[in-house]
């Protein structure tokens, strides 16, 4: 054992470990991305911010890479390019050096840093580091700094997103006189998806803060002159005023409960942005899972109208007459057939709840994060079928593969990793979430809502009537 | 907003551009920056500074050492379990994202589309990750029966001190099969080259040699460097195939560790990409006396010169007969499709920044087109690959390549080639080059601004300055070109289309250049200097 090691290990035997709870011991095609991925997304969500990854320049590389062929965008994450040196004597200077180059190189407003396994390794306090920069630097106006603590042995890129989110609320709301405006932290949503709630709130005639709000930022207009920070994102400012909210509304209900929360962290007592904001500012959270479906989204709106005081628009009375008028149209398309579901957990609630309620057998809702809460919260909205639903925390691919050998699905529901499964078992994969990197438009698909809903629900009754049509001997055209 | 350069007088002087570039930087990194950017005189030696570390906080599309060891150089081997010991993301990242394909046999073991993970978690990090390395190997040897497993070190790894190679001899004892360790952690090399090396020294140690097989062909050559990205190796194979020239094995397209073990039963190394792989193709001279010639498959022309430089190695008359007459049909073929195409392409202008050959091989292509490289770079190169071999011995030994280990190779007396040895002295004697890369610089026409590890800032400005036609980079930069209303071309992942190699190949990318330059979306785009009169430069690009 080298001297680094022993010292780490005296540093951390005090510390509580997290317990995986896998049973297997390799992860074979995983079905979760990493940590700080999902920092740089809800980092992304900060109006003029840049992104810096400290450890090794892969991580950053690797993951600028996997989120720009996911929302065909310029995706500028920073990174501190860790050399062999670095990981002896600690990333201090090259933190400097990536401070200095960032700030010098953008006209940025907020500087956001994500640890990596290999930074939180050596024990590197980036806090300390961004203090100490504040304090020596001879630049003048400084933008903020925020940081996450994102090592990936501890959680997935769920509960990167959800730190970044948390960390960001903790370092910038202040207590002020309650205002009437609401918080949203809707969680990992796509583009279309923020912009639809965006719409929503204004129709209630709301004042919000809505948090990450990466809409513009990772889904452009084109341009014609390069703009090297991206229009968009949620103003310090606003941001300000969370903590003087009337309300806040929070998708999820797993969030970061996984691996990463359950280490106790002093700064960290509580886990989400939501909940830090409820217990120091005393802003009553509204937790609730992603609205898809009818059942989810009413929850959303009756918790709109509560914190509104105003009826739900007729627009939406109609978005959602024909929503169900379509579940009556598209019900014998759909009804009884077992569906695969995977991706994030909080996803996976919704998704499953959604399917249930429109008639779709979910035979398995799996997901690579480790909250071990799944089947919990699986239970609590899926109160009649439950039972049925096999719901697995730490899953991968491999092990959904492995399932479904012998207990073919009739579709599968999530992102574009699980192609390779369901083209072997000839069935239609409906993509959503994320990451899709075989279709257009991944970053677009809207989701939440009674629309998004619709949109979702037309998908999936148009798959299975096409693969019925095309596996039939006769070429009906009235299906 | 200026106008179009003017190019009847070939290309136009960039120290204008080089200069608004640095004055950005503070002093110390304008220096360093300085020494990566040069402007070419072919008629001069000019040195270039390239692969040392990426300066922090600017922007890089670099790689790190383990992208390049287990992504690039193992990662389209289909016969072995690759094994990434390390947290979940550098496992998941390199999940076949490079598009190598691969031909399975039936019955044939295919594990690319796998990725494997010993997923660490917290108390792998603080009480260390062996035990579970070693359960790992075994249940992926219990459920795939693989004839070899390659594990690699990630950076969290190798500083809590996992031995994964006292891991894989242990396992390997244990197993039977072949199992190998590669201590390719992110932070060890500048970018991905560092794995590179490392790489070949772990395939040149555990794998090259292990098997005598008896000769199937009476030419017998292996290509190294070529990784089968949309197909390309297929169309090389064919013709290989056609001409009766026996590939053993390629590092590491379309390959299986089974044909790299008996890979020293070859009679010459063909070297593709320079930089990946040439550790290999010298080791295997020292041991065995295969000599190596540099080749290009990618450019019609090139295709053609790489084809007749083996069938003059071998000197036999029927395959020299037969090489001719495949050339002879192919670039008849060929040049059908360049004179529709060409027409509308020509004199346009082409950048290209990447890998560490890629941005030279495909200047072949460009030439063959009319249209003009006016700038180029590679991501991850050294300088031999841009001033050619004949500086690797001034170059400068940093910390960052003494910590990749140097294999001290010797002769294998038993299977040393002599005769290999004499016949590359006669052919050298008459002129034939062996051992030689020329390099990127001499090839490139004189003012043409090269750059190593190009960063945002500086391809913001280049487009700026010369508002090319077409940008040859990756999926990294491509939307950041595109917003500024540029096509651009991914050369790692070739968009998903391709192949471009060999003849076919050729064929294909010229299509792909007259739809890209041609379509009319771009257009829409207002870009501002669409304003103004372009000036047109002369439709031949002068020699
Ligand atoms: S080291 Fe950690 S943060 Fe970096 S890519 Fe690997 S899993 Fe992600
Ligand atoms: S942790 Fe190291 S090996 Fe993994 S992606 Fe980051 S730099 Fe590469």
């Amino acid at each position: 054992m080298t001297v680094l090691t022993q010292i780490l290990k005296n540093m951390l035997e005090h510390a509580p470990i997290i317990k995986s709870t896998k049973e297997f011991t390799a992860t074979r095609n995983a079905c979760k991305l990493c940590a700080p991925l999902g920092a740089s997304i809800a980092f992304k969500g900060i109006r003029g911010c840049v992104p810096i990854i400290h450890g090794g320049q892969g991580c950053a590389t690797y993951i600028r890479r996997y989120l720009i062929s996911h929302y065909k965008e310029p995706v500028d994450i920073a990174s501190s390019n860790f050399s062999e040196e670095a990981t002896i004597f600690g990333g201090g200077a090259n933190c400097y050096t990536a401070l200095d180059n960032v700030i010098s190189q953008y006209k940025l407003e907020v500087v956001a840093m994500a640890t990596t396994c290999l930074s939180e390794t050596i024990g590197d306090d980036v806090n300390f580091y961004m203090q100490n920069y504040r304090k020596d630097t001879e630049l003048k106006n400084l933008p903020h700094f925020v940081t996450a603590s994102t090592p990936s042995y501890q959680g997935s890129h769920m509960d990167g997103f959800h730190e970044a989110v948390a960390s960001t609320i903790k370092t910038f709301a202040q207590a002020g006189e309650k205002g009437r405006h609401i918080n949203l932290f809707p969680g990992f949503v796509s583009t279309e998806d923020i912009r639809q709630l965006k719409q929503l709130l204004s129709d209630f005639e709301l004042d919000y803060v809505l948090f990450p709000d990466y809409s513009e930022t990772l889904d452009n207009p084109i341009w014609g002159t390069y703009k090297r920070i991206p229009e968009g994102g949620t103003p310090i400012s606003q941001i300000e005023t969370c903590g003087s909210a009337g309300a806040s509304i929070e998708f999820g209900t797993i969030l970061n409960q996984g691996s990463l929360s359950g280490r106790v962290k002093s700064k960290n007592l509580s886990p989400t942005g939501a909940a830090f904001l409820e217990k120091e500012f005393g802003v009553e959270n509204h937790r609730m899972p992603l609205p898809i479906g009818v059942k989810l989204t009413d929850v959303f709106f009756n918790t709109l109208e509560k914190v509104s005081g105003k009826e739900i628009p007729a627009k939406y009375k109609g978005e959602r007459g024909r929503l169900i008028d379509s579940y009556a149209d598209g019900h014998k398309y759909i009804f009884g057939k077992k569906a695969v579901v995977y991706g994030e957990e909080d996803f996976v609630v919704a998704m499953t709840t959604f399917l249930d309620e429109i008639g779709i057998d979910v035979v398995l809702a799996a997901t690579g994060g480790e909250s071990g809460k799944l089947e919990e919260e699986i239970r609590k909205y899926c109160p009649e079928r439950w039972e049925n639903i096999q719901a697995k925390n730490s899953f991968d691919y491999e092990k959904i593969h492995d399932w479904c050998l012998s207990n073919k699905p009739d579709l599968f529901i999530g992102n574009s990793k699980a192609y390779y499964i369901a083209r072997e078992l000839e069935v239609p994969i409906i993509r959503c979430g994320f990451p899709i990197h075989d279709r257009l438009g991944g970053q677009r698909i809207k989701h939440v809502g009674y629309t998004g809903t619709q949109e979702l629900f037309d998908k999936i009754v148009n798959a299975l009537i096409e693969f019925k049509q095309d596996h039939s001997p006769v070429g009906y055209k009235y299906m | 907003m200026v106008n179009k350069k003017d190019y009847t007088n070939g290309l136009p002087d960039p120290s204008s551009l080089k200069d608004e570039i640095l004055k950005k930087y503070p002093r110390k990194i304008a220096k360093k920056r300085e020494k990566s950017m040069v402007i070419n005189d072919p008629d001069q030696d000019q040195e270039i500074l390239a692969n040392v570390r990426t300066i922090p906080g600017i922007i890089t599309q670099r790689g790190c050492t383990y992208a390049g060891c287990k992504g690039v150089v193992l990662g389209p081997t289909r016969d072995i379990i690759n094994l990434v010991h390390g947290p979940i993301g550098c496992s998941f990242y390199a999940w076949l994202t490079r598009r190598n394909q691969t031909r399975v046999p039936e019955g044939g073991d295919n594990f690319i589309t796998y990725c494997f993970s010993t997923d660490m978690q917290d108390e792998n990090i603080v009480f260390g990750g062996e035990a579970k390395l070693k359960e790992a190997i075994r249940e992926a040897y219990e459920m795939f029966k693989p004839k070899s497993i390659g594990i690699f070190s990630t950076c969290p790894v190798g500083l809590i001190g996992d031995d994964v190679h006292s891991v894989s001899r242990e396992m390997k004892a244990e197993l039977g099969i072949n199992i190998f360790g590669f201590s390719c952690e992110g932070y060890r090399g500048v970018s991905q080259s560092a794995g590179h090396h490392i790489a070949n020294n772990g395939v040149f140690k555990h794998v090259i040699g292990n098997t005598d097989r008896e000769r199937t062909g009476k030419f017998q050559v292996n290509l190294l460097g070529e990784y089968n990205i949309g197909g390309d190796a297929f169309e090389i194979e064919a013709l290989f195939e056609e001409a009766g020239i026996t590939l053993l094995s390629t590092f590491s397209g379309n390959s299986t560790i089974e044909s790299m073990e008996y890979a020293h039963t070859a009679d010459l190394n063909m070297v593709m990409c320079h930089r990946s792989i040439n550790y290999i193709a010298e080791m295997m001279e020292e041991k065995y006396g295969i000599p190596w010639v540099k080749v290009n498959f990618i450019g019609a022309d090139s295709t053609a010169k790489s084809l007749k430089k083996i069938a003059d190695y071998f000197g036999d008359p029927e395959l020299t007969a037969k090489v001719d007459e495949i050339c002879g049909r192919e670039m008849a073929k060929v040049k059908v499709i360049a004179d529709v195409v060409k027409p509308s392409v020509e004199g346009k202008l082409a950048m290209m920044f990447v890998g560490g050959s890629r941005a030279h091989h495909y200047q072949d292509l460009f030439a063959e087109l009319n249209i003009r490289v006016v700038s180029a770079g590679y991501e991850f190169a050294h300088r031999d690959d841009y001033e050619g071999r004949k500086v690797i011995s001034s170059i400068k030994i940093d910390a960052d390549t003494r910590n990749i280990e140097d294999l001290v190779v010797s002769k294998d007396e038993a299977h040393f080639r002599e005769d290999l040895v004499e016949k590359k002295e006669t052919l050298k004697k008459s002129g034939y080059n062996f051992s030689d890369y020329a390099g990127m610089m001499p090839e490139m026409k004189k003012n043409a601004l090269v750059i190593d590890d190009i960063n945002h800032w500086e391809t913001e400005k280049l487009i700026e300055f010369y508002k090319p036609d077409v940008f040859c980079a990756g999926i990294k930069e491509k939307y950041v070109v595109q917003k500024l209303g540029i096509p651009l071309k991914q050369l790692h992942s070739y968009d998903y289309g391709g192949p471009y190699a060999a003849f076919g190949g050729a064929i294909n990318f010229y299509k792909e250049m007259q739809r890209m330059l041609a379509t009319n979306i771009w257009k829409l785009v207002d870009t501002p200097w669409k304003h103004e009169p372009e000036i047109v430069g002369s439709m031949t690009i002068e020699a």
